[in-house]
């Protein structure tokens, strides 16, 4: 918790000191061409933009304790970035689950079975394929598979998160559960056809990675004496591998996969400009373009945050997988 | 094996737990949707390229929150579809008196506002004394500023204003008063921000409460959600979650009701997004589709339409930091040295026009007669000998990360301008910068040297163009550099007090012929049109080089 208030105090004067560094400003983003010396004055002083970064900071602070994170600029003006953020949240979290679950259903018993039968041709696929994942620029990807599933086959939306004539009800922000949650099947159907090319192209860099990790974990451990005396004990290959092999290999993954939970905010920013995704990384790229200090401040403190609670999810997680960790624990 | 039976048990119950909880939230989630409505008219989803900012227009000055209030508002004068040309909207005469301060409008009858409120002279007024009286945030050019823009001061009475004051004679009869002739009056009515909207809504949502709240701005209940008008289509929903903003037909509408049942728009910032979206299907039209892809999407089968150029990309001059450019025959041996034609040509969109001066054709004042300027680099090479600058170095500015539908290319454009100055044997120092980071900012304050910028005119008037560019002499341009800055800008001025429209006229044409034979503040360069995308069908969009299109003649023919 400590580390957790740590990190926002210190991100959130870089944020702030760091932007209002840049040149540029929300001034110009509002009034582009129109602005005339008067106006932009006029506005900047609206907006205390001429005060030093200090006292602004400070002003900002005492909002901020209040619960006031400032308002929007650019990406939505006028609205309280605060629920700017919780309202788009649910959308990149509905994003980023999708595609975490796509990675680990698909990339663990893929990464398993390649190194079960190490040498083969599913093992040699795989890796070659896994190079491709980690080193394809993630928005080429994303175009390549929306150009040809979308716009030359027409199976699935190009953008958005539902179409845009669906009459949809919300409840929680995650359009697929709200339509389950509502039995409104079509609109769910219709937000899970939204989600699963994003979804698809974020997952590329977690899958291939994950896959490495699993593959190169389970080689590892095959090897380890443990597994070979379970062998000679004449254990079922099930018992050997769920109870020996997976257990043991499973400790790295867990932690890659925390890393590449917290990564996917990066790959969001690209994969939901790319799609129309209306959720934090869209937020975040539109903020930089228009200047939108209120947003970006909110938006990338709240992501260094999640990341630190993700992986402090994959610290308590290594107690869940590994007995020696809990017993440590109780120890001390 | 115990173990495993409790491990086993947990899980059961884990599951159970789930259940129960999607259970007790199906319970408290209840559908929403209304079921049937008719779908007749069908639907219509255009692409928006932003979030629009509110949705009342007072308080907006950007295009994409235009578009939207377009549909649902209408202004006293409206413009006649396809043209920049006055026709009636909700008045439907208007004359003025003879030292043209008093406007008398006639108001058409039997038209009510979406909340059912009759529109009459009394809401007019209401309107009118409601933009007036704007206070604090309301009062400053970030929210108002077509109101500042066009008639100057509040009610406050810090600045002077434009408006008088109104009075309603009969429920038909409204009269506003000037405290001075302009002969943008009334053509600036048809502003999108000069919609009449519902008092009473304006009211009960308390539409003026606007706050400048830390470094932003705040907007009404009435703006976020209950804009009222007496448009063709009314209010339905913004879903911000999915980005689309849900208009639907006012069947109560005084005049040609609106063919579609819906209109959508769904904002896809992304531009290459927005092409796929229309050839996957998802949208029906978006508009300024990039130069680029209009080959691809007239081959496609589109409806590519493009505009009427109604804008202007000039060269800007800053007489202030280079004593050189103060020189008029370095100034005319810059226009000499660019080759327009081929810029046009090469670099700008098809249907583009070399521009001769600040405006369109098709605006008022507009001279057939001003010195033009060929390309003839020798001939600018002896100008610069002449002025005593034959090894001229000078800086050319030019923004990143923007295209605008007047330059929509700039680093193309840059490198062009750059080529032509060089063959002349200027030495150019190029300078970039980001649109929004830096390049505008200090343009506008004059640190420029050379710089590219342009202008779209919101309404035919000289005024809002060169108005806007040499009205005032200490802006990008600092033409009180010279000792011709003032004197233009007070010819300017004079021209737009010029009651008679004859003599009006005259002067402007005589500034025009000035601007490029005794002036020439900056170069003008093109004039480039914009275009807009439809699927083939949609039928009945009118294109309008206002790019004010609306959409209530619109039809889609269903594809299934």
């Amino acid at each position: 918790m400590l580390q957790l208030a740590l990190v926002v105090v210190v991100l959130s004067v870089l944020i702030f000191g760091w932007l209002r560094l840049l040149p540029g400003g929300p001034v110009s983003a509002l009034l582009g061409d129109r602005g005339t010396a008067e106006s932009r004055a006029e506005l900047t002083d609206a907006l205390g933009l001429n005060d030093p970064i200090f006292v602004q900071y400070f002003a900002f602070l005492g909002r901020a304790i209040t619960g006031d994170f400032g308002t929007s600029t650019g990406v939505s003006p006028g609205k309280p970035a605060m629920e700017l953020f919780l309202e788009r949240f649910p959308a990149t979290i509905e994003l980023s689950i999708a595609a975490i679950l796509i990675a680990l259903i698909g990339a663990i018993p893929l990464g398993y079975l390649a190194a079960r039968r190490r040498g083969g041709w599913l093992d040699n696929a795989g890796v070659v394929g896994s190079m491709i994942g980690i080193s394809i620029p993630i928005f080429f990807l994303a175009f390549l598979l929306k150009y040809i599933l979308s716009i030359k086959l027409g199976w699935l939306p190009t953008g958005g998160r539902q179409s845009a004539d669906i009459e949809a009800t919300r409840v929680t922000g995650f359009f697929v559960l709200d339509g389950l949650l509502t039995r409104e099947w079509d609109a769910a159907w219709d937000a899970l056809e939204h989600l699963l090319l994003p979804a698809l192209a974020l997952a590329s860099i977690p899958f291939a990675v994950i896959f490495r990790i699993t593959r190169a974990s389970v080689l590892d451990v095959m090897d380890e004496d443990y597994v070979r005396t379970a062998r000679s004990k004449g254990l079922t290959r099930r018992i050997i591998r769920d109870r020996h092999i997976l257990r043991n290999a499973m400790l790295p993954v867990v932690t890659t996969v925390g890393l590449q939970t917290g990564a996917l905010l990066s790959g969001a920013v690209l994969t939901e400009t790319v799609f129309s995704w209306q959720g934090v990384g869209q937020a975040l790229a539109i903020g930089f373009e228009r200047k939108d200090y209120p947003v970006l401040q909110v938006v990338i403190i709240a992501a260094a945050m999640a990341y630190v609670l993700v992986n402090l999810l994959v610290d308590l997680s290594y107690a869940v997988i590994d007995p020696r960790i809990r017993t440590a624990q109780k120890v001390s | 094996m115990l173990q495993l039976r409790v491990a086993r048990t947990r899980r059961t119950a884990l599951i159970g737990l789930a259940a129960a909880l999607a259970v007790s939230l199906t319970a408290c989630a209840e559908s929403e949707r209304d079921t049937g409505g008719g779908q007749e008219g069908g639907t219509l989803v255009f692409g928006a390229t932003g979030a629009p900012s509110n949705f009342d227009p007072f308080y907006a000055s950007d295009g994409e929150t235009f578009r939207v209030t377009r549909q649902m508002f209408e202004n006293l004068v409206g413009i006649k579809p396809g043209t920049a040309e006055l026709e009636p909207e909700l008045a439907t005469k208007w004359e003025s008196s003879p030292d043209g301060k008093t406007w008398t409008f006639t108001l058409r009858e039997g038209v009510n506002f979406h909340d059912g409120t009759p529109f009459n002279a009394d809401a007019v007024c209401k309107n009118f004394e409601r933009m007036y009286g704007q206070t604090g945030a309301g009062a400053t050019a970030a929210l108002s500023y077509y109101w500042i823009e066009n008639f100057g001061g509040f009610s406050d009475g810090a600045n002077p204003s434009l408006y008088q004051g109104c009075t309603a004679e009969n429920p038909t009869t409204v009269k506003l008063e000037l405290t001075r002739f302009t002969a943008t009056f009334p053509t600036m009515l048809s502003q999108d921000s000069f919609a009449m909207q519902s008092p009473k809504a304006m009211d009960e949502f308390q539409a003026n409460n606007v706050k400048a709240q830390g470094d932003s701005f705040v907007f009404s209940e009435y703006a976020r959600s209950h804009p009222t008008g007496t448009g063709p289509f009314k209010f339905t929903s913004y879903d911000e979650a999915n980005g689309t903003i849900e208009l639907a037909r006012n069947d109560q509408y005084w005049g040609d009701k609106a063919k579609l049942n819906k209109l959508i728009f769904r904002v896809i910032e992304d531009e290459t997004a927005r092409k796929q979206a229309l050839e996957a299907g998802d949208i029906d039209g978006y508009d300024f589709p990039a130069p680029a892809d209009w080959d691809s999407l007239k081959a496609g089968g589109y409806n590519l339409q493009i505009r009427d150029p109604f804008n202007i990309l000039y060269l800007g001059i800053t007489q202030k930091n280079n004593p050189a450019l103060k020189d008029l025959k370095v100034r005319q041996a810059l226009a000499y040295a660019i080759d327009r034609e081929s810029l046009v040509k090469s670099v700008m969109p098809e249907n583009s026009e070399v521009a001769t001066q600040f405006y369109p054709s098709s605006v008022d004042g507009y001279a057939d007669d001003v010195q033009k300027y060929s390309y003839d680099p020798d001939r600018a090479k002896q100008l610069l000998r002449e002025a005593g600058h034959p090894n001229l170095t000078v800086e050319l500015w030019w923004p990143s990360q923007v295209t605008r539908p007047y330059m929509p290319n700039p680093q193309a454009i840059f490198g062009a301008i750059k080529e032509d100055l060089e063959g002349a044997g200027i030495t150019v120092k190029p300078i970039s910068k980001p649109w929004a980071g830096g390049y505008l900012d200090q343009v506008e304050v004059a640190d420029a040297q050379l710089f590219l910028l342009g202008w779209t005119g919101d309404y035919n008037s000289p005024e809002n163009f060169i108005g806007t560019f040499f009205g005032t002499t200490e802006n990008q341009f600092w033409t009180s550099g010279s000792p011709w800055g003032q004197q233009l800008a007070t010819a300017i001025e004079d021209a737009d007090s010029t009651v008679d429209a004859a003599e009006r006229e005259a002067k402007y044409q005589q500034i025009n012929r000035d601007l490029m034979s005794k002036y020439i503040p900056a170069i003008p360069l093109s004039h480039s049109p914009p275009a807009i995308v439809v699927s083939p069908e949609v039928q009945g969009l009118v294109p309008s080089p206002l790019t004010k299109e609306e959409f209530a003649a619109v039809s889609v023919s269903s594809p299934e």
